[in-house]
């Protein structure tokens, strides 16, 4: 429901700050672990939860986040068990908006519509499909849309000012900025330049923008945070988890967290 | 049928522009560039000039008498593109792009790699132009195909392995997208086959098209008719294309295409996406793939590294679809005993990909008759290929 995402960030809004959202891959090691660490994230500090859903070919990442996704494939997860996922989360957390996230043929093999039905019924509140650009995305959208989900676009350095209109157009719960021309756990955009795409961005849409790719520190979250409605950690979370466990996740995504809400 | 494909890249429900958002605007400049130099004569007359005397085009269609005898039914005729520069009809097309790419201001290319010989190609036509080449190519298929992997190096490009996945050509073109995507300023990808996103189906399909109409002349010289059938081998299907386009509308002319069966399509080892596959979306595009019943990509399977990808161009999705083109298989084995028969009774070496084509050929002869009249592109030669099959025969060369 875009409900939840306009929600959270009215809620930040009001206490004037910027918000956190953490990615990690679903799946990864397998459906018991990253089950609790989706549970424990808001009480870290996490505003969002953007689910990974794995693919066999993610052409849009690096290393880590595809590793990720080998691990989770090989423990058999599919697009039904992160569904359940989000189903579990949900029965012990009523407010923390899910978006899922990956490629576009593991949803087109179990079809759009029937994608966004199971996807409303199991409380997920959007998706990003990193391979659906504007002009391949209508027959999600509409899907979508007859459920009251969210299909967040993506803005990149790429996107100028003649296509901006294009990528905005039509969206709803928030317009997620990528900082840097490049695949995920890349280094971080030159912070002017973020700070401008941001201000185009938000004109442009009248969304919330948030900002991901290349954050790994809390430096940098604070950082980003004074520019973004919301800071998005995805490469270095992942590969805190797979490295060094639960509990040394949680440490990093609460300073992430932290940082982003100015604390 | 040059319609196709719209102004979406589709062909039917086929194609498209499936790619992150950071590389839509690279898509559509190329897309852009690719209009304007395609109505620019200067640029037709710079591929003309260079397609004759750097390619060495026009490749001969030659009467194939011994495979013709031996096959006891239809004339046989070979399409050269052995004889290219460089040694397949890979050429073809890297020389449109590699124009196109100096015209666009780009100085850095780069391609995956399946087989190495878009890959060899590509470092050729780079060399000729002075530009930096850099070769994706998986692990695996550097190990088989180590000829061609140094030939590159000759030519001044760099390979880079890629160990992700299966370390085969769709890994490779994994690799270079991640590259694309970082590298979008300078960096001109230059696509081995009729797929990924628009326009690169449309665009390497007119590249390699000219095979289809240097055949079409010479056949009627020859022959003075339109054959019965064309037949050529698929991976991506970029040759099968090429010769394919110019006889769409000719409706008496049966299109075949050949796909690797590796060890069978009863097994899981094979590489026949349209034949074990289904429509899905990978690299840039839609069109039949081979994938399990959650949507994850399954690892292809061809003893010929040029074959070895889970995809198909979408033009020939459609062409399926439609029926206009016909698709069969055929096994490893197949094309290890078709290339040594060839080899013994043309004295010509086909490529392990081409030799797919021959026992589907000899088939159809049979089925024609002597009446009847066949082209088989003959897409490359097998030098490269000589180690594998070595190996295959047990022989320690």
């Amino acid at each position: 429901m875009t409900k939840r995402i306009d929600a959270t960030f009215a809620k930040l809004k009001s206490e004037n700050k910027s918000g956190f959202v953490a990615y990690m891959m679903g799946g990864d090691p397998d459906f018991k672990a990253s089950l609790a660490l989706m549970k424990a994230l808001p009480e870290a500090g996490v505003d969002i939860i953007e689910l990974g859903m794995p693919f066999t070919d993610p052409a849009a990442d690096g290393p880590v986040i595809e590793l990720a996704g080998l691990r989770s494939l090989k423990a058999k997860t599919t697009l039904k068990t992160i569904l359940k996922m989000a189903t579990e989360f949900r029965k012990t957390n009523a407010d923390t908006p899910i978006i899922l996230m990956g490629y576009a043929n593991p949803v087109h093999y179990m079809g759009y519509a029937e994608f966004a039905t199971a996807a409303k019924a199991a409380g997920v509140d959007g998706a990003i499909i990193v391979d659906l650009p504007p002009e391949e995305d209508g027959e999600l959208r509409s899907a979508f849309e007859s459920h009251d989900l969210a299909l967040i676009r993506l803005a990149t350095p790429t996107t100028d000012d003649a296509r901006l209109p294009i990528v905005c157009a039509n969206t709803r719960g928030f317009i997620y900025y990528v900082s840097v021309a490049g695949v995920t756990g890349k280094a971080l955009g030159q912070s002017a330049a973020v700070s401008d795409a941001v201000t185009r961005i938000r004109k442009q849409s009248g969304l919330p923008v948030v900002v991901g790719f290349g954050v790994r520190t809390p430096e940098q979250s604070a950082r980003v945070a004074k520019d973004a409605d919301a800071v998005v950690v995805g490469t270095a979370i992942v590969d805190a988890f797979h490295k060094n466990g639960q509990d040394a996740a949680l440490a990093l995504v609460k300073s992430l967290a932290d940082a982003a809400h100015g604390l | 049928m040059s319609n196709y494909p719209d102004e979406n890249g589709r062909f039917g429900a086929f194609g498209g522009r499936f790619v992150a958002e950071t590389l839509m605007p690279p898509i559509l400049a190329l897309e852009e560039a690719y209009k304007i130099a395609r109505a620019d004569p200067a640029y037709q007359k710079e591929f003309d000039d260079l397609a004759t005397h750097y390619i060495g085009r026009p490749s001969p269609l030659y009467f194939a008498e011994r495979l013709t005898e031996h096959a006891q039914g239809a004339k046989i005729y070979l399409k050269r593109e052995d004889l290219n520069h460089t040694g397949a009809h890979k050429v073809n097309n890297c020389l449109g792009q590699l124009l196109l790419a100096r015209r666009m201001g780009k100085t850095r290319i780069i391609a995956e790699t399946g087989a190495g010989q878009h890959g060899v190609a590509t470092a050729t036509l780079a060399a000729r132009f002075g530009m930096q080449c850099i070769v994706f190519m998986g692990a695996t298929d550097i190990e088989r195909q180590k000829p061609n992997v140094f030939r590159m190096k000759l030519l001044g490009a760099e390979v880079r392995s890629v160990t992700s996945g299966t370390a085969t050509l769709k890994d490779a073109m994994n690799e270079a997208l991640r590259d694309w995507v970082t590298n979008v300023e300078d960096t001109f990808y230059c696509i081995g086959t009729v797929a990924g996103p628009h326009p690169y189906p449309e665009m390497v399909r007119d590249f390699q098209s000219i095979i289809g109409r240097e055949a079409k002349q010479q056949i009627l010289k020859a022959e003075n008719r339109l054959p019965d059938a064309i037949v050529a081998c698929i991976g991506g299907g970029s040759n099968a294309m090429g010769i394919f386009h110019e006889f769409i509308p000719d409706s008496d002319v049966r299109l075949i295409g050949v796909e690797a069966a590796g060890r069978g399509l009863d097994t899981p080892l094979h590489a026949a996406s349209l034949k074990g596959g289904r429509p899905g979306i990978l690299h840039g595009n839609r069109t039949y793939l081979l994938q399990d019943e959650n949507g994850q990509i399954c690892d292809a399977h061809s003893i010929s590294a040029g074959l070895d990808y889970p995809g198909i161009g979408p033009e020939h999705s459609y062409l399926h679809e439609i029926g206009r083109a016909e698709y069969l298989s055929a096994t490893d084995d197949e094309a290890v005993e078709a290339f040594q028969m060839c080899t013994k009774l043309e004295g010509i070496i086909p490529a392990l990909e081409s030799a797919h084509a021959i026992p589907r050929t000899l088939d159809l002869a049979k089925e024609l008759g002597p009446d009847g009249l066949i082209i088989m592109n003959l897409s490359g030669r097998g030098d490269k290929d000589v180690n594998t099959i070595a190996d295959v025969l047990g022989v320690d060369i």
